[in-house]
């Protein structure tokens, strides 16, 4: 068996290394990854319990392993959790996402000091989330497409993992926009991402090492690729000079935007229609679940398993 | 059941299509509720929707375009015209906010805006607070529903002025009115069904909770315990008791 991926995303990347890791040859069909991939402007947190808090429990149970698969592969992983607070005039928003979420400490004035030093003083509850990690999307991308050949044919079975360019196959997937801005801070530092709870403008940061952060992500109802909006990008400044004024003093490196693939509830999907696996629809969770799909596809190539999130064979 | 410029429905519940975890659980949310008017808000994405808004056509409700996050009478003159043509209808949800934080209706240019797009044919059912004089110039710009709001938008703290409504209820009999913004809970909107009310919009106390789909129920249910009621005619209320059985006659044994 000879598999082509097409698609360089992340998910697609994940699967052919997941074949190859099992002695299948694989070849992607497409380009090194770039800004052309919704991946290339992701978050990178693999926090499986924080995104309990909004989504259905298969991103849970299917994200929960992802952390280790990443490090199997060689992409460094930063395993310090992660860190959700709150203004304390949305108090009750923290009380929520406490209930709705899990696998969490409650850490008060002193706890939250001694976990983030430069957030001391500033917020008198926190959540803590210990067991979850991130990574930076960039570097994992590179490091699984640096090992992977590259093909212009379309060879043996086909997987396509192309994303919203995928809606001419996938009329139920739709885009959902996201935008991102990229500063660096050197007076701030953080040793894990952390999320600022507000009714209206929720933001994550990103440490990304060297006094530089992700701030993100906005969540549209559009599959809009083009450049952010002011309107995004005050919100996330805002919001991140709400979670400490020193942000006010960063440089902005860096505005993002894309659209990502999802269907009606959210989760992914593997699609097999005449001859062709299709494997896409991670919405907001492309680092947290493509290893999970990538082992359902790889499990189905080989097993002839029907993967939970498979909702299609008609071969 | 209410009846909106001359098209009856055959719901009281008017239902928000914001913030859903995600537009499955929102088909969801809309299936258990039974509402009949789904509103939907073209302001914030900027084109690029078309998906979710084909999502929100099939749910096979009526549909109220909003002007959202519109600031300015031109902002939501503009948003409006653009609702007509993507969804094809003159009805539009009028909101001109006038406060950032609150997100209180600027209530001078809501009824400019009303006026123009009455004017143009629109049939506006405008965002408002309880206050009558800014509501009886909102008729006179062309409106034939008010919304006032129970509370700021999101906050779910329910029905602020009871005494506002009740009086905005009494002086406008005639007219159809919906309490619109503020509802967190099902007493919530009972409690404006109750007052004679002829419908309830709300949005977040339904995307928000734990469970939509159950709350819509909820919410349903609480909206037709009111209706009921209100047409029931409540008995008044009395500082004093009234036993419900007679004390004179009874046997002394």
């Amino acid at each position: 068996m000879t598999v082509t991926v097409i698609g360089g995303g992340v998910l697609g990347l994940c699967i052919a290394t997941e074949l190859t890791g099992r002695g299948i040859p694989v070849a992607i069909r497409d380009d090194a990854p770039g800004p052309q991939a919704c991946s290339w402007w992701a978050g990178g947190m693999l926090a499986p319990w924080c995104e309990a808090e909004n989504a259905d429990e298969a991103v849970l149970r299917h994200g929960l392993s992802a952390a280790d698969w990443w490090q199997d592969q060689g992409v460094p992983v930063t395993r310090n959790g992660t860190l959700v607070v709150s203004l304390s005039r949305d108090a009750g928003a923290l009380s929520r996402f406490a209930r709705r979420s899990g696998g969490h400490q409650t850490l008060d004035a002193p706890g939250i000091a001694a976990l983030e030093p430069d957030l001391a003083g500033r917020f008198s509850r926190a959540l803590f989330f210990t067991d979850e990690a991130h990574l930076a999307p960039r570097e994992a991308l590179a490091i699984l497409s640096g090992r992977l050949g590259r093909t212009d044919a379309t060879t043996g079975t086909v997987i396509d993992c192309r994303g919203l360019s995928a809606r001419d196959a996938l009329r139920d997937l739709r885009g959902v926009r996201g935008e991102m801005v990229v500063i660096r801070c050197p007076e701030i530092t953080l040793s894990r991402p952390v999320r600022l709870l507000h009714p209206r403008m929720p933001l994550y940061v990103v440490p990304r090492g060297d006094g530089v952060f992700m701030l993100g992500a906005t969540m549209l109802e559009s599959d809009r690729r083009g450049p952010a909006t002011a309107r995004a990008v005050l919100e996330l400044l805002s919001a991140a000079f709400a979670l400490h004024p020193a942000f006010a003093e960063a440089e902005v490196l860096e505005l993002g935007a894309d659209a990502r693939p999802a269907f009606p509830d959210n989760l992914p999907r593997i699609r097999r229609v005449g001859g062709v696996i299709h494997a896409n629809g991670l919405y907001r969770h492309g680092f947290l679940l493509a290893p999970a799909v990538a082992r359902m596809v790889a499990d189905h190539l080989q097993h002839q398993t029907r993967p939970e999130f498979m909702d299609a064979d008609n071969d | 059941m209410p009846v909106f410029y001359g098209s009856e429905i055959d719901s009281a519940l008017m239902l928000g299509t914001a913030g859903y975890p995600s537009p499955k659980i929102l088909a969801d949310a809309f299936a258990r509720s039974g509402a009949g008017i789904a509103t939907v808000s073209l302001r914030r994405e900027g084109g690029g929707g078309q998906d979710f808004w084909a999502l929100i056509q099939s749910l096979g409700v009526r549909l109220l375009p909003n002007t959202a996050g519109c600031h300015s009478v031109r902002e939501a003159v503009t948003t409006a015209h653009m609702a007509r043509e993507v969804f094809a209808t003159d009805w539009i949800k009028l909101e001109v906010i006038g406060h950032a934080d609150t997100l209180q209706p600027d209530v001078f240019g809501l009824v400019e805006a009303a006026r123009i797009l009455a004017a143009d044919g629109f049939k506006v059912f405008p965002y408002c607070t309880e206050d009558l004089t800014v509501c009886e110039r909102l008729l006179d710009a062309g409106c034939q529903v008010l919304m006032p709001w129970g509370a700021p938008i999101g906050s779910g703290l329910g029905l602020n002025n009871p005494h506002g409504l009740r009086a905005l209820r009494a002086a406008f009999p005639d007219v159809p009115l919906v309490v619109d913004a503020g509802i967190g809970l099902p007493s919530h909107a009972a409690a404006a069904m109750e007052m004679g009310y002829d419908a309830v919009l709300l949005n977040s106390a339904v995307a928000r909770a734990g469970d939509p789909a159950a709350m819509a129920g909820a919410m349903a249910d609480a909206i037709r315990a009111g209706r009921a009621a209100y047409l029931a005619d409540p008995m008044e209320r009395t500082d004093m008791a009234i036993p419900s059985t007679p004390v004179i006659g009874r046997a002394f044994l």
